[in-house]
């Protein structure tokens, strides 16, 4: 479509002619699938709440078993890609695609980080006795924070997908909104884990 | 998608540039349409989309039928040995999952897709890829779990454990065979056709209205629709998330429902009536929403009381999630959440009996027309009230607790569901099916029709309600004479054939009156054939591929009804136009048309491939995600619109499938070719 033709109609998302809400379609789907997300992860949560005590006698529980500080510290890497991707936002509205690009790929770093930390995590606490199958605070845990790891490793691929784009050269400003929501993902996906630090780790000490 | 008519300009890609041959992941090109089975296959219509849903749910719903004959041949009289235990336990839990989650959702699908486009005055829903994508994931899902009756064996694998799967009894200790799988991962499939439907339609109804389509003048339809939506957008993650952990505990010995190591059997029973509690209201508030449409249209006034009809759905949409336990009142949840539920539960009946009263009050004083559909609405009005006060007895924990598991709840539920849904849903058929085909069905077979169904129904039901309080079980394969089951018995098992005589009619008269209408027996329905009130009338019929011919600019609730009649000096209502003067006659073809893809029924297939694999053999897990990832990668890589199809220019609209994978669907989206 030429520049021309869009003049009347706004080439921009945001600008979207027919929406009756003044928002895009795309940016209001995304927000409508969050708010489903909720329940999923409050399913999930409850279930771990029910179940983080049931362990047998000679079971480690949450309390031996949580590594505090580094915990804390993949949290904080995964909070700091909230931020980078903002940053992407703006230096893709402010048309520096050369900024944009190196957040966005900063962004997937911090968010690898974090995978990369929950994998480890996973396995010391395998070593430690602590399967999938070991008991149910076992079964819970690594679900839930499984299918948290799994939204995470989603919102990678979206931003890398982003990255290999930009890299064909198609990141443009009127892209702005796709990484918008991606960013919204991306920050629900960090609120959520937010509660489950606080629930899953924090609550127990 | 726009309602792409304000720009009259034909098109701008007459400029030359931006004639680049698309070729999604290089290898394919675009369907362009054309007719025969490609244009459904690869179709993006919403229209076309409903029509699928309608046919598969009705499908759906004569083999779920099927399921109940053999059931009542085998409770036909005492002692009787058509079914053994094994066998009859699958097939009560298929029937239930194949009606509730294969016929009455579906059912309400295709009038959701179908009519509230057109109802709001869109050129199409908001995402017709995603659209697409969700039909062909249900169908998929459905088929899935319908292959479990003879994959490994005929009636070895099928589903065992009711449509409400209570654990620990679906464990694999007491539930060995691999129909409980089929149930979890089945569901599963259906619950993200259902999730996604409800995302496209949410955005659709918030952000698609046409000019001056106010929430508080949309059709009473379209809000009931509206509602639904919502309570699928909140209920499916729950049921998404009670599914996982079932499905973990079978097959990667997860713990969830093991009671050995201290699991709560009733989690199962909390998630699965939170998502199942809402559900019952997913299934009735459509039906409700349909005779809102019918039964003002062959009063001729207007619905009475509208803004109580749409803030009793609401109140029934919010007070649905406060009132699962009271499934549970027999599982010792305590007295205080006993009352709490007891209490809700009486609750909830207020706004129901508000959109009853609201009925009569609309047919109070109107001229009244018995059209076939108008009989079925009104039967609607009636059975449902007698389910619904079976249900507020219910509501009693006391009695309950003498009722749980009995006949007397089969016969509840089934006059709400039957009696309120898919009576409800065959006057909907009546109503616009000369809309959707252009051609009436024929009223006599529909009159004729409507009664051995009614009648068949309160054969079958009706009696329930007795074997019930005389304590006959559900569920149980067979009972000793001696009893004083055997009379009502034969009597329900009579009933259901009617049922399905009644069901055969329908299906003839389809064919009849197609036949007759070729033949030019019939007269042409025309664009508005019952005097309606509503948008969809204000189009041709069938509904031309684009809907409007130009954009409705909306003043009032029933626009279309005000636009044909009005008032005169002396204040009597007098016709200002003929119904053929307002309509638009569909002959606009310079309107955008999303174009149609492969990529969502390539994705939509990858699912059931990955069902089977975790059931049987991982290595098609790996098959069906390659389908699932191709699909969605090309769909990624594939602009909204075709930039080569004819007569059609670009517009704003833009897929986002839900799935988290979703953003990715606009990266390459139709702006970006041409700045290229």
């Amino acid at each position: 479509m030429t520049e021309t033709a869009t003049a009347q109609t706004s080439n921009d998302h945001s600008e979207d002619h027919v929406s009756t809400l003044g928002v895009s379609n795309d940016k209001l789907g995304m927000w409508v699938f969050l708010g489903s997300d909720c329940l999923l992860f409050g399913g999930l949560i409850s279930t771990y709440m029910l179940y983080k005590d049931r362990i047998g006698p000679d079971d480690l529980g949450p309390e031996e078993m949580f590594d505090i500080p580094f915990t804390s510290v993949s949290s904080f890497v995964l909070l700091m890609s909230s931020l980078t991707v903002v940053l992407a936002i703006t230096a893709l509205r402010r048309n520096d695609i050369r900024r944009s690009r190196i957040w966005l790929l900063a962004t997937a770093i911090l968010g690898a980080v974090f995978v990369g930390g929950q994998v480890y995590e996973f396995t010391v606490f395998y070593r430690e006795g602590l399967g999938y199958t070991t008991n149910l605070f076992g079964t819970s845990f690594f679900t839930l924070t499984g299918f948290h790891g799994v939204h995470v490793s989603v919102g990678i691929i979206m931003l890398m997908s982003m990255y290999i784009q930009s890299m064909r050269g198609k990141l443009t400003a009127n892209q702005e909104e796709k990484l918008e929501i991606i960013g919204l993902y991306w920050h629900f996906v960090d609120v959520v884990w937010i509660v489950i630090f606080t629930i899953v780790y924090l609550f127990p000490q | 998608m726009a309602i792409a008519e304000q720009e009259q300009a034909p098109l701008e890609l007459e400029s030359g540039e931006d004639q680049v041959t698309e070729r999604p992941l290089g290898a394919f090109t675009r369907p362009s349409g054309g007719g025969g089975w490609r244009s459904w296959l690869f179709t993006v219509d919403h229209k076309k989309i409903g029509i699928m849903y309608g046919a598969a749910g009705l499908l759906f719903f004569v083999i779920g039928g099927i399921y109940a004959l053999f059931m009542r041949l085998q409770l036909s009289r005492p002692g009787n040995s058509i079914l053994s235990a094994e066998t009859y336990n699958q097939v009560f839990t298929m029937h239930g999952v194949v009606m509730i989650f294969l016929a009455a959702i579906p059912l309400g699908a295709a009038f959701s897709n179908y009519l509230i486009p057109l109802q709001i005055g869109a050129r199409d829903v908001a995402f017709p890829r995603l659209n697409a994508f969700s039909f062909w994931v249900f169908l998929g899902g459905g088929l899935f779990l319908l292959t479990s009756m003879f994959i490994g064996g005929w009636w070895e694998n099928a589903p065992d454990g009711g449509w409400f799967a209570y654990s620990p009894n679906t464990g694999v200790l007491f539930s060995p065979s691999k129909g409980i799988d089929f149930f979890a991962i089945g569901l599963q499939i259906t619950g993200i056709a259902s999730l996604v439907g409800a995302i496209n339609l949410i955005v659709t109804v918030l952000n698609m209205r046409s000019p001056g389509m106010t929430l508080m003048k949309m059709p009473v339809l379209t809000w009931m629709l509206f509602i639904v939506q919502l309570l699928l957008l909140f209920a499916m993650p729950v049921i998404s998330v009670a599914l996982f952990l079932l499905t973990f505990d079978r097959l990667f010995d997860a713990n969830f429902f093991n009671v050995s190591q201290g699991a709560d059997p009733l989690l199962w029973q909390h998630l699965f009536w939170i998502f199942g509690h809402p559900e019952v209201y997913i299934l009735i508030l459509p039906s409700f929403g349909v005779i809102s449409e019918i039964i003002p249209t062959f009063s001729r006034k207007p619905i009475f009381g509208y803004p109580f009809m749409v803030f009793s759905g609401i109140a029934i949409g919010f007070m649905g999630w406060g009132v699962w336990a009271h499934h549970m009142f027999a599982s010792g949840i305590g007295p205080v959440a006993v009352a709490a539920f007891s209490v809700s539960t009486m609750f909830i009946a207020v706004p129901t009996g508000v959109k009853i009263l609201n009925w009569l009050a609309t047919m109070w004083g109107g001229r009244i027309r018995f059209t076939t559909p108008m009989l079925y609405a009104t039967s609607v009005v009636a059975m449902f009230t007698i389910g619904g006060l079976s249900g507020v007895t219910h509501s009693l924990a006391a009695a309950d607790t003498q009722q749980t598991d009995t006949y007397y709840i089969v016969a509840h539920f089934h006059y709400v569901i039957f009696g309120g849904i898919i009576l409800g849903f065959f006057g909907g058929f009546y109503f616009w099916w000369p809309k959707m085909f252009g051609y009436f069905l024929s009223e006599k077979i529909g009159k004729m029709s409507f009664w051995v169904m009614v009648i068949g129904f309160n054969l079958t039901f009706g009696p329930m309600h007795i074997l019930g309080l005389q304590g006959m079980s559900r569920r149980i394969q067979t009972y000793s004479s001696g009893q004083g089951f055997d009379f009502w018995n034969i009597i329900a098992t009579i009933g259901a054939f009617l049922i399905a005589v009644a069901t055969a009619m329908f299906i003839a008269n389809i064919i009849i009156s197609r036949r007759a209408h070729r033949a030019g027996k019939t007269p042409d329905p025309g664009p508005d054939p019952w005097d309606a009130r509503s948008l969809e009338w204000m189009t041709a019929s069938p509904v031309p591929e684009h809907n409007f011919d130009e954009q409705i600019v909306v003043e009032r609730q029933d626009e279309f009804w005000h636009r044909k009649w009005g008032k005169d000096e002396t204040g009597r209502v007098v016709r200002r136009a003929t119904s053929e003067e307002v309509a638009h006659d569909g002959s606009n073809t310079n309107v955008h048309l999303p174009s149609p893809s492969y990529w969502p029924l390539i994705a939509a297939l990858g699912l059931p491939i990955i069902g089977y694999g975790l059931i049987y053999n991982l290595w098609l897990c790996v098959v069906g995600g390659l389908f699932v990832l191709g699909g969605l990668y090309g769909w990624v890589f594939e602009p909204v619109d075709d930039p080569n199809a004819d007569g059609h220019h670009h517009d704003e609209g833009h897929e986002t499938p839900d799935a988290p994978q979703a953003e990715e669907a606009n990266e390459d989206s139709s702006e970006e070719v041409s700045v290229d």
